[in-house]
C-alpha cells in the first residue's frame, strides 16, 4: 500500500544534503579567520589595582588613560624573554607599554628586567593570577591594544615575535583614532 | 625515476577507470562489452597499488626532489617513521584512499559472482566513478609525485605529534574501513540501477560491510588510544570533529549491518538497508571533506586546504546528490517484504537502526552546528562534550539495552513472556549492580550510574544466546556476534568507570616533593636531560607507591629539532585495575615543575571493548563467509 505523500519523502534524504551542501559551501569559501576573538574586544579594559613590585615602576592604579599596550607576562615564562626584544622596537616607536607581571618575585622579576631589557612604563604584580581571569587570558604571554577611551582593541595571544609586529604597530596607531 | 612511474601508474589508473565506467555503463544497456569490466578493474586496481607503493619507496628513500618528501620528511628520521610519513600528509594520504578505493574494487570485481552479472557490472561502473573523481581530484589538485628543483638539503620533517608508532597503524586501518563502504555504496548504485534489491543482494553485501566495519573499528580505537596517550590531556575521547568524522561512518555502517541481516533473513528493510549503504560512504566521503578542507577547526587537523576542500566539495555533492536522487526515483519500484510484529528479532533491529541513525544525527548536527552558527549569526564557538554526552548518552545506554534483549527474540514474532525469562537473570544483575554502585560509591552521576549497572547486566545478558546450546555446534558468526555485544559492554565498563573514578591532581612540585593521586603517592625525584634520534628532551623520573607496589614513570617534555616543536609524551603506567597517568609541565619559579597526574581505574577497558568488538565482527565475517561457501573470499582481507 503505497501512502500519499510518501513519494515526496523520498526526496527527503536528497534535500537534506542539499543544505549541508549550502552550509559548507558557504563556510568553505568565506575569508579563513581562524582565530578565536577574545569576548573582550570592543569592551572597556577592567580597571586594575595591581601594586608596584620592581622600584623604578609604579604599579597598575586603574587610572591609567591613552593608547597603551597591556602585556601580561612574567619572569618564569621562557617566551616572554624572548618578546621582550619586539616589545623594545615598538617602544622605540613611542608604544607606551603597561607590563602585569604573573605570580613573580621582585628578585626574579629585577633579574630579568636586567638581563633582558626593560620596555615596561608601569609594572603590576598580580600574585594571584587575578588579571588574568578578569582579562580572560588563555596564557602568558599575552598582550592587548587599549585605545584612548580604555577600550580594548586587539589581542595577541602569545609571544610577540618579529612578523606580529607591524600588525601590532598598526592596532596602536588605529587606538590612536577613537 | 620511481616518483615517474608512480605518476604513470596514477594516471593508467584513472585511464582504466574511465574505461570501466564507459564499459560498465553500455553493458547495463546491452551492448556486449560486459567481459571487459572485471579485468579492466583487477587492473585498476593494481596500478593504484602500485602508485602507492611507489610513493612509500619514495619516501624509505627520502628522495628529496620530490617535493611533499621535502616538505614532510626529513633524513635523520627513523625509518618507520619515512613510512608513516607517506601517509601523515594530504597528498600521500590521498593517494592511500585511492589505492583502498581501486583494491576493494578489483577484489570485488575478482571474487564477487553470485549476483546477476548485469548488476555486479553496474556495481563496478558505480565504483568506478568514484574512482575516476578521486584520481582527477589527485592528477589535477594534489599530485603527490610532484618535483621539487632544486632538491632540498634535508626536508622539513613531519609533526611531531605523528612522530609515534600508533600512527603507522591508525590511519590505513581508518582508511581501509572508511574506503571499504564503497562497496556497499557502490552495490547499492548497482542494485538500483538494475532494480535487484532482495535477499541475495544483502547476502552479498554483508561480507564486504563486516570487513568495512571491523577495520574501522580497529581505526577508531587505536585512534582513541593513540589521542589518549599522545595528545596528554588525558581524555580518550575528545568530540573533536576529526573524530566525529570516523565515528559517523561507523554508526552507519553498524546500522548498516544489522539491517542487511534482516534483509538477508527475512526481506524486509530494503530500501532502509539501500538508503543506509548510500548514507555509510556519504559518511566516509563527508567525513574526509570535514578532514581535507579545513572547514572545521580541529584539534587534529594535520593537513588542511580550502581549495582542495572545494574540490572534495564537488565530488561530494556529485556522487551523494546522485546517489540519493537515483534513491529516490528508483526505490519505489522496489518490492518490500514481509512484514512483522513489533515483538520480534526484526523489531529490536529497527529499534537499533532507529537509535543508531538518532545518534548519528545528534553527532552530524553537533559537528557542523558551529558552521552553521557562523554562517547566521558570525560568531565563532565550539561544541564541546556536554553537548554530546548529554545528548547521545541517554540514547546510547538505551541501545545498550535493546542489544542484549534483540538475539534472544525469535524472528518475525515473539511473546513478552518469553523474552522476560531469559532476561530475568541479567536483569536481576543490573538491578545488583545499580544497588551495588549505589551503595559503594554514593554521589555518582546519572550517566556513569547507569553506565556501570548497564555494562555489569549486559556484560552477561550478551552471552546469553550461547546459553543452552553445544558451544561447538553453535555456527562462528553467532560467536561473532556474542563477542562483538560482550565488546560494547566491556568498552561501556571501562568509560563509566573512568568518568566516574577518575581522579586527577595539578602540582607544582620541587625536587623531593611528594602527591597523592587515588590510591597512588607520588614522588617527584628530578629531571634529567635525555636525547632521541631527532629530539632532546627534559625527563621527569617519578616514583609511585602503592603498597608495596613501587612503580617508576618517566614523562617527558620533548624539543624536536625539525620542524622544532615541543611535545609533551605522558608516561603511563598500566596495572590490572587501571592506568596511572603522567604529564610533566612546564617550569615554573624556583626550581618547582607542572606535574599532572591521573589514576584512571579501569580505562583500559575501552580500548580491550574495542578490540573484542572487532574480533567479535572478524569472527563473524569468517563465519558468513565459510557458510556460504565461497572460501576465496576471506583472501582478500588476510
Amino acid at each position: 500500500m503505497r501512502v500519499k505523500g510518501q513519494g515526496l519523502l523520498l526526496w527527503a534524504p536528497l534535500l537534506a544534503f542539499v543544505a549541508f551542501f549550502a552550509l559548507v559551501a558557504a563556510g568553505l569559501f568565506k575569508p579563513a579567520d581562524t582565530a578565536v576573538r577574545s569576548k573582550l574586544i570592543g569592551k572597556a579594559l577592567p580597571a586594575l589595582t595591581l601594586p608596584p613590585i620592581v622600584p623604578g615602576h609604579p604599579g597598575l592604579t586603574g587610572e591609567e588613560r591613552g593608547p597603551r599596550l597591556v602585556n601580561i607576562f612574567a619572569s618564569w615564562c621562557v617566551p616572554c624573554a624572548a618578546e621582550v626584544e619586539e616589545l623594545a622596537r615598538l617602544r622605540a616607536r613611542g608604544v607606551v607599554i603597561d607590563g602585569i607581571a604573573v605570580r613573580d618575585t621582585p628578585a626574579e622579576l629585577s633579574a630579568f628586567l636586567a638581563r633582558h631589557g626593560n620596555p615596561y612604563r608601569a609594572i603590576g604584580s598580580d600574585a594571584e593570577s587575578r588579571s588574568m581571569l578578569a582579562l580572560g587570558s588563555s596564557g602568558v604571554p599575552e598582550t592587548f591594544v587599549v585605545d584612548a577611551a580604555g577600550v580594548i582593541r586587539y589581542q595577541h595571544i602569545g609571544a610577540i615575535g618579529p612578523q606580529d609586529f607591524e600588525a601590532i604597530l598598526r592596532a596602536v596607531e588605529d587606538a590612536r583614532t577613537i | 625515476m620511481i616518483a615517474e612511474a608512480g605518476l604513470a601508474a596514477l594516471w593508467l589508473a584513472a585511464a582504466l577507470s574511465l574505461l570501466q565506467l564507459v564499459a560498465g555503463g553500455l553493458a547495463v544497456r546491452g551492448v556486449d562489452v560486459a567481459s571487459l569490466v572485471r579485468p579492466v578493474a583487477v587492473a585498476q586496481g593494481a596500478l593504484a597499488a602500485f602508485a602507492f607503493a611507489a610513493l612509500m619507496l619514495v619516501f624509505a628513500r627520502t628522495d628529496l626532489s620530490v617535493a611533499l618528501v621535502a616538505a614532510n620528511s626529513h633524513v635523520d628520521k627513523p625509518m618507520v617513521y619515512k613510512l608513516a610519513g607517506t601517509w601523515g600528509n594530504h597528498e600521500g594520504s590521498m593517494l592511500l584512499w585511492i589505492a583502498v578505493l581501486a583494491v576493494s574494487g578489483a577484489a570485488v570485481a575478482a571474487w564477487e559472482r553470485r549476483l546477476p552479472e548485469r548488476t555486479m557490472i553496474a556495481t563496478l561502473a558505480g565504483q568506478a566513478a568514484i574512482a575516476l573523481g578521486f584520481y582527477a581530484f589527485l592528477l589535477i589538485a594534489s599530485n603527490p609525485f610532484a618535483r621539487l628543483s632544486p632538491a632540498a638539503a634535508e626536508g622539513r620533517g613531519l609533526n611531531p605529534v605523528l612522530q609515534d608508532p600508533g600512527l603507522a597503524f591508525h590511519p590505513p586501518t581508518l582508511y581501509i574501513g572508511y574506503v571499504g563502504l564503497s562497496v556497499a555504496f557502490s552495490f547499492a548504485i548497482g542494485a538500483l540501477v538494475t532494480r535487484e534489491v532482495g535477499p541475495a543482494f544483502a547476502r552479498a553485501m554483508r561480507p564486504w560491510v563486516l570487513g568495512a566495519w571491523v577495520f574501522l573499528t580497529l581505526g577508531i580505537t587505536a585512534g582513541s588510544y593513540w589521542a589518549y596517550y599522545e595528545l596528554g590531556w588525558g581524555g580518550w575521547w575528545f568530540w573533536d570533529p576529526v573524530e566525529n568524522a570516523s565515528l559517523m561512518p561507523w554508526l552507519a555502517a553498524t546500522a548498516l549491518l544489522h539491517s542487511v541481516s534482516v534483509l538477508a533473513t527475512r526481506g524486509a528493510l530494503s530500501a532502509w538497508t539501500v538508503m543506509l549503504s548510500v548514507v555509510a560512504f556519504s559518511m566516509s566521503m563527508v567525513g574526509t571533506f570535514l578532514v581535507r578542507s579545513g572547514i572545521l577547526t580541529s584539534v587534529h587537523s594535520f593537513a588542511v586546504d580550502p581549495t582542495r576542500g572545494a574540490f572534495i566539495l564537488l565530488l561530494l555533492s556529485i556522487y551523494v546528490g546522485g546517489a540519493l536522487a537515483l534513491f529516490a526515483l528508483r526505490i519505489g519500484t522496489v518490492r518490500e517484504g514481509t512484514l512483522f510484529q513489533p515483538i520480534s528479532r526484526e523489531g529490536a533491529l529497527v529499534a537499533n537502526n532507529l537509535l543508531l541513525s538518532a545518534i548519528l544525527g545528534i553527532v552530524l548536527v553537533g559537528t557542523l552546528y558551529p558552521l552553521g552558527v557562523e554562517a547566521i549569526a558570525g560568531e565563532k564557538l565550539s561544541v564541546g562534550p556536554p553537548y554530546f554526552n548529554a545528548a547521545t548518552g541517554p540514547l546510547a545506554l538505551l541501545l545498550v539495552v535493546i542489544m542484549a534483549a534483540g538475539p534472544l527474540l525469535r524472528w518475525r514474532r515473539d511473546r513478552i513472556v518469553a523474552l522476560a525469562r531469559k532476561v530475568a537473570l541479567p536483569a536481576i544483575l543490573l538491578a545488583g549492580g545499580l544497588a551495588a554502585t549505589l551503595l559503594l560509591a554514593p554521589g555518582l552521576r546519572i550517566l556513569p550510574l547507569l553506565g556501570l549497572s548497564i555494562a555489569f547486566g549486559v556484560g552477561v545478558a550478551s552471552l546469553a544466546p550461547l546459553w543452552g546450546r553445544s558451544l561447538r555446534r553453535t555456527p562462528l558468526f553467532t560467536w561473532g556476534m556474542v563477542v562483538s555485544h560482550l565488546g560494547i559492554a566491556v568498552a561501556l565498563g571501562g568509560m563509566a568507570s573512568e568518568s566516574a573514578f577518575s581522579r586527577e591532581t595539578l602540582v607544582s612540585a620541587a625536587v623531593g616533593e611528594t602527591a597523592e593521586v587515588g590510591p597512588y603517592r607520588i614522588r617527584f625525584e628530578g629531571v634529567t636531560p635525555a636525547s632521541g634520534r631527532n629530539w632532546t628532551a627534559v625527563e621527569a623520573r617519578l616514583t609511585a607507591e602503592r603498597g608495596d607496589d613501587v612503580l617508576v614513570l618517566t614523562p617527558q617534555a620533548r624539543i624536536f629539532a625539525a620542524p622544532p616543536t615541543e611535545t609533551s609524551e605522558a608516561a603511563i603506567a598500566t596495572v590490572l585495575d587501571g592506568q596511572l597517568y603522567t604529564v610533566l609541565g612546564k617550569p615554573g619559579a624556583d626550581g618547582h615543575w607542572q606535574l599532572r597526574l591521573w589514576w584512571k581505574p579501569f580505562v583500559t577497558l575501552i580500548w580491550l571493548g574495542g578490540g573484542l568488538i572487532a574480533l567479535g565482527g572478524l569472527m563473524s565475517l569468517i563465519g558468513r563467509v565459510r557458510r556460504e561457501r565461497r572460501p576465496a573470499i576471506w583472501a582478500a582481507f588476510a
